[in-house]
């Protein structure tokens, strides 16, 4: 969604969905993973006013199907193919939101004549290296270096008719041979989905892990993003794209830079190339526009800043984001003089991969000693599970946080190396063998310490303790509390330059007792402080790149405020008042960016930014107010408060982006991909592509060639997926009897088709086996699984529940001995949904 | 007093189970792990440590396509309680809001209830051979809380309150829900048996819930209660054999009904 609107967050939020005409959930079982969330749509389906419908599209009927008004079957992996068909049915018959697509989106930019798209390749492949060079993916640009537009969207090199060629292949005679969705069935999804092009009506998509784990995961979000533009819906009530994450602070976690290449905030983080090699290098790397601008220090960079950089958008301001950063994170080690100790930033390998996958890899090949894994576990949760495991067995140590003694924790004990079969390129070991050194840090459970969670709509939430730790537990913030002092006494009093970042680290967050750390004074250094005085930053607009300010994580500034001289943290507010009554319940919790419950809502009126769309009166946000000369609304407005309309920047709504509009037409590489989505067939595929010549998405890294399974020897396609009864991994859940006893058994689901070609019955126990491993299960023969019809060749599909393993009252097979280390070609997000097998009688 | 009681709307239930969780949770049960059921349903009727379960019930039309029907399965808490007429020692009693109570300390484990009862709700706990049951959450009830089941439901299935005003909003309900896209669409509990203390709505007829359609008390209870239990202190042995009678006679008109059929696929 980044490259798209400029945020990779829920636009929306979960109350929001009770505003939505219609909802298409693809690629997430959203009744038994997002209950809570779910409720909301169900309470938009049996309201007078909204009459929600529901269009459930994955390929088994699941409980989320059965509370759905339309349920649509798809083949794994084939999602671009599905949603492809649909922007093109959107083009052909007209369906657009007009006025939007114009206004807010890029639609009517022109690009290169360079530009081209032939054999599913773009223009720029370099086959050798598995990339593109980016060049020609980008605008036209006039002598005043503005970018040329076509308002009529008939320009040949505009991107709406580029869409439009691109797409026209998708025609639904294809995409139900290549997806195997009953047309019937695609047509009245087709219909009912599109009808939200109305501009007064709105329609929202709802995804989950079923969109992102693939080789084309980024573009599967890609494509929602391109139909939300074409139809209005992006920052609209009851629009958007709802990214549903998969735990309850996944989003909070991302934000604090869970992943390899950003710092908190969503910075790229700092490499070791020459672009990046002191401060103002880096802030000319990360400010879009600023490339080929004459500046060689702040003060220049500042002046250049104040007189606009054009298309920059608001990372604009990145400078002050980074110094307030490192005034956070070094205190008085940083200043002016030092670049403020930009130099102590660790810079990642640029050539390298550091996600889940790479790491493992490299641990496989003995590149990594240590290993803490907190608050995961990747023996039964990570892609290839066998080998993964295997990769524990070389390192030298590994620490365990967790609530129990989970698979990760005890992956050297006999019992975690038995095998449901003797596979001889399945490796085993026995105790002795395994030479890590492994240590278990006993974790406290959420309700035995207090924090926030920021959840998937962005709202950050307070949460009091409720008990305290069992034992010796202890929460995570007090081991890691523990460590980072422990550490720095190690170094105390080392005059070694090298070890300066240590040694010159803020670290105060010591509370009133031994037992807990103080977690306000953590949210204070996130949110901001003023270094001269220590009151809270009001907001990130007031953050400077002097060295006055310090802030950990920019886009949190403006949670913490000062109250009758009272330090406020704007997270633990309960307020229940919701006087718009669309559910933004403004003071309920705190939302990033400055409480913005709904991003981009300058589109939720039409360009003049005073009119909501004909028809829906009630679903405007924000608005221009003409008497105050500043905008105004239920919702905190994303976009700038004075920007007015004589400003030439007011109908930008996605001030995120540096264009200020929705990007229906990706530039320069944001995805490494491709500027528009192309269906490409997952690694493991049933079949060989028919749109384009390509067998894999081109850009997508092959870690292991020879592992790669084909349908001689693995026919079926398999994907894997969870249950409401049971938790990620299953390490809390499979630890309690009330919920073992909901769901106790490893089930491989099946149709009654594939069940007799098989001799398989009910409760039978099968065999399942790729190239990667064999696992034992209990076949579950269902009707909720069939078989698909890809163009007369009929192919099965089974589903695997991930949640098992060898220890708690519930165990069985790790389903993830059997999937691919391969992943997306732009996050590597593991390929866990569509991959081939075979089964049988064990 | 006004009945109290619970409605269930399946038009609404994601069959998560948190009700039986929390019923678990609130009556301080073990969990039973029962072998593979053959689906998601992980127990094929309640036991005696399990007081409610959710079934789930997979069919195929040729119109509609698959459907998943969702069942929350509990004691019914029926106006005229079988249970309560055939128990030898008077070890159940009905609320002055409509609950029906068993006491364990005055069951003997003789079963008759379970054989009496139509929907075969009380279960035989061999631990401590007595019967239990659900108490739609009395010790909860009287001290104003709503039953564990209603109070943990995510998805707002479960309701409680007064019996009066949820029967008004399942007839709304039912209209509604019949002008879009359920048919047949019909409340469940309200005249069964002459009143049952549990209100369904349901989006298509009871026997796609598995539900019997016409529940009916086998005849010869009133018999037994009126003629034998005012002697039942000598006549406990007759009443066994009686039982065993009922047993046989009351499977055969469940069975008649439907009552076995749970769907699925085996």
């Amino acid at each position: 969604m980044s490259p798209a609107f400029g945020r990779g967050v829920m636009t929306n939020h979960m109350i929001d969905l009770k505003n939505t005409n219609v909802a298409l959930i693809m690629g997430s079982n959203m009744a038994e993973n997002h209950p809570i969330g779910m409720k909301w749509l169900m309470k938009g389906r049996f309201d007078p006013k909204r009459q929600t419908k529901i269009i459930h599209v994955d390929p088994r009927f699941t409980r989320t199907s059965a509370v759905a008004d339309l349920y649509c079957p798809i083949r794994s992996g084939t999602d671009i193919a599905f949603l492809g068909g649909m922007i093109n049915y959107i083009l052909e018959n007209d369906l657009y939101h007009k006025e939007y697509l114009v206004n807010y989106t890029n639609a009517s930019f022109l690009i290169k004549d360079e530009f081209s798209f032939e054999d599913g390749l773009f223009s720029g492949y370099d086959a050798s290296k598995r990339a593109y060079d980016f060049g020609t993916w980008d605008y036209q640009y006039g002598p005043d270096g503005k970018i040329l537009t076509d308002e009529t969207l008939q320009h040949p090199r505009c991107v709406f008719q580029l869409l439009k060629k691109h797409f026209s292949r998708y025609d639904i005679d294809t995409v139900c041979k290549i997806t195997g969705a009953p047309k019937n069935k695609y047509m009245q999804v087709l219909e009912l989905f599109c009808s939200t092009g109305a501009p007064d009506k709105t329609g929202t998509i709802c995804y989950a892990m079923g969109i992102t784990q693939h080789t084309v995961g980024s573009q599967n979000v890609k494509a929602f993003a391109i139909i939300q533009l074409l139809l209005g819906n992006i920052g609209r009530p009851g629009g958007g794209i709802n990214a549903l994450r998969g735990e309850n602070n996944v989003q909070g976690a991302t934000d604090m830079a869970l992943l390899f290449h950003i710092i908190p905030g969503y910075i790229d983080s700092p490499t070791n190339t020459e672009d990046n090699k002191d401060l103002i290098s880096f802030i000319r790397k990360i400010t879009p526009g600023a490339a080929k601008l004459p500046f060689s220090n702040l003060n220049e960079f500042r002046e250049l800043v104040k007189a606009g950089i054009p298309y920059s958008g608001w990372r604009i301001h990145s400078s002050k984001w980074v110094v307030s950063l490192l005034k956070a994170w070094y205190g008085d080690a940083a200043n002016a003089e030092n670049d403020f100790a930009y130099h102590y930033l660790p810079k990642r390998d640029a050539s390298k991969n550091y996600s889940h996958i790479a790491l493992f890899e490299a641990m496989h090949k003995g590149e990594i000693e240590g290993l803490f894994v907190n608050g995961t576990n990747p023996v039964v949760g990570g892609p290839n599970a066998n080998k993964e495991q295997e990769a524990l067995t070389k390192l030298k140590w590994m620490v365990s946080m967790d609530l129990w003694l989970n698979e990760t924790a005890e992956f050297w004990t006999y019992q975690g190396w038995e095998r449901a079969t003797n596979n001889p390129d399945v490796p085993k070991y026995t105790p002795k063998d395994i030479g890590t050194e492994v240590f278990f840090l006993p974790a406290a459970a959420v309700y035995e310490k207090e924090g926030t969670a920021s959840q998937t709509g962005r709202w950050v939430q307070f949460r009091w303790k409720g008990a305290d730790p069992v034992g010796e537990s202890r929460s995570d913030l007090w081991i890691y509390n523990e460590l980072g002092k422990r550490i720095k006494q190690l170094y105390a009093g080392s005059t070694r330059p090298e070890d300066e970042p240590i040694v010159n680290m803020t670290w105060d967050y010591d509370g009133h007792d031994e037992h807990e750390p103080d977690i306000l004074k953590v949210a204070n250094e996130m949110c901001g402080y003023n270094v001269a005085d220590g009151t809270p930053v009001e907001g990130f607009a007031q953050l400077k790149d002097d060295g006055s300010t310090a802030c950990g994580n920019w886009i949190y500034c403006g949670a913490t405020t000062l109250k009758d001289g009272q330090f406020v943290y704007k997270p633990q507010l309960r307020q229940k008042e919701d006087p718009s009554g669309l559910g933004l319940f403004p003071n309920w919790g705190w939302a990033w960016p400055m409480n913005r419950r709904i991003v981009y809502n300058r589109c939720s009126v039409q360009p003049d930014g005073i009119n909501p769309w004909p028809g829906d009166d009630d679903r405007r946000l924000v608005w221009w107010d003409e008497a105050s000369g500043g905008w105004a609304g239920w919702d905190v407005p994303d976009f700038i408060k004075t920007v007015g309309p004589d400003n030439p920047a007011f109908k930008d709504p996605f001030i995120m982006r540096p264009e200020g509009k929705g990007c229906i037409f990706s530039t320069n590489g944001v995805l490494k991909d491709g500027p528009f989505p192309e269906h490409y067939e997952p690694w493991e595929s049933p079949m060989p592509p028919i749109l384009n010549k390509q067998p894999l998405n081109p850009v997508a890294k092959v870690w292991e060639p020879e592992k790669q399974g084909n349908t001689d020897k693995y026919p079926i396609i398999a994907t894997t997926y969870r249950v409401t009864e049971h938790w990620q991994s299953g390490a809390l859940t499979r630890n309690l009897p009330w919920l073992a006893e909901l769901m106790p058994d490893m089930i491989v689901e099946l149709s009654e088709e594939l069940a007799k070609e098989k001799g398989i019955k009910n409760g039978h126990e099968v065999i399942v086996s790729t190239t990667r491993g064999d696992i034992k299960a209990i076949a579950c023969v269902t009707k909720r699984f069939k078989p698909f019809n890809l163009g007369g060749k009929i192919v099965h599909q089974i589903g695997l529940l991930w949640h098992y393993g060898f220890k708690g009252y519930a165990t069985g097979d790790i389903a993830n001995r059997l999937t691919p280390h391969i992943g997306d070609a732009n996050t590597m997000c593991p390929e866990y949904k569509a991959f081939l097998c075979d089964i049988r009688r064990a | 007093m006004a009945y109290l009681t619970n409605l269930y709307d399946t038009s609404r239930c994601t069959a998560c189970r948190g009700c039986q969780v929390a019923c678990k949770n609130w009556n301080q049960l073990p969990a039973v792990i029962e072998p593979f059921q053959g689906n998601y349903q992980t127990h094929k009727d309640t036991n005696g440590d399990t007081y409610t379960i959710v079934k789930m019930i997979e069919t195929e039309d040729p119109v509609d396509g698959v459907i998943w029907n969702f069942l929350k399965y509990q004691c019914m808490h029926c106006f005229e309680p079988a249970c309560m007429k055939v128990c030898p020692r008077g070890a159940y009693t009905k609320t002055d809001w409509g609950a029906t109570i068993h006491d364990p300390d005055k069951c003997i484990g003789c079963q008759y209830c379970t054989y009496a009862c139509p929907f075969e709700i009380p279960k035989y706990r061999k631990r401590e051979d007595k019967i239990a049951k659900c108490t739609l959450c009395a010790d909860r009830v009287e001290e104003g809380l709503q039953p564990a089941c209603a109070a943990t439901c995510a998805p707002g299935a479960l309701m409680f309150g007064d019996r009066d005003e949820l029967l008004q909003y399942a007839e709304d309900r039912v209209k509604f829900l019949r002008a879009n896209g359920f048919p047949r669409a019909t409340i469940y509990g309200k005249l069964e048996l002459g009143g049952l203390n549990k209100i369904y709505v349901l989006t298509d007829t009871p026997d796609k819930f598995g539900l019997p359609v016409n529940p009916k008390i086998p005849g010869q209870i009133p018999f037994w209660q009126d003629w034998i239990q005012p002697y039942l202190g000598w006549l406990i042995p007759i009443a066994l054999a009686g039982s065993a009678v009922s047993f046989v006679t009351t499977r055969i008109l469940a069975n008649k009904h439907g009552e076995h059929d749970e769907g699925g696929h085996e």
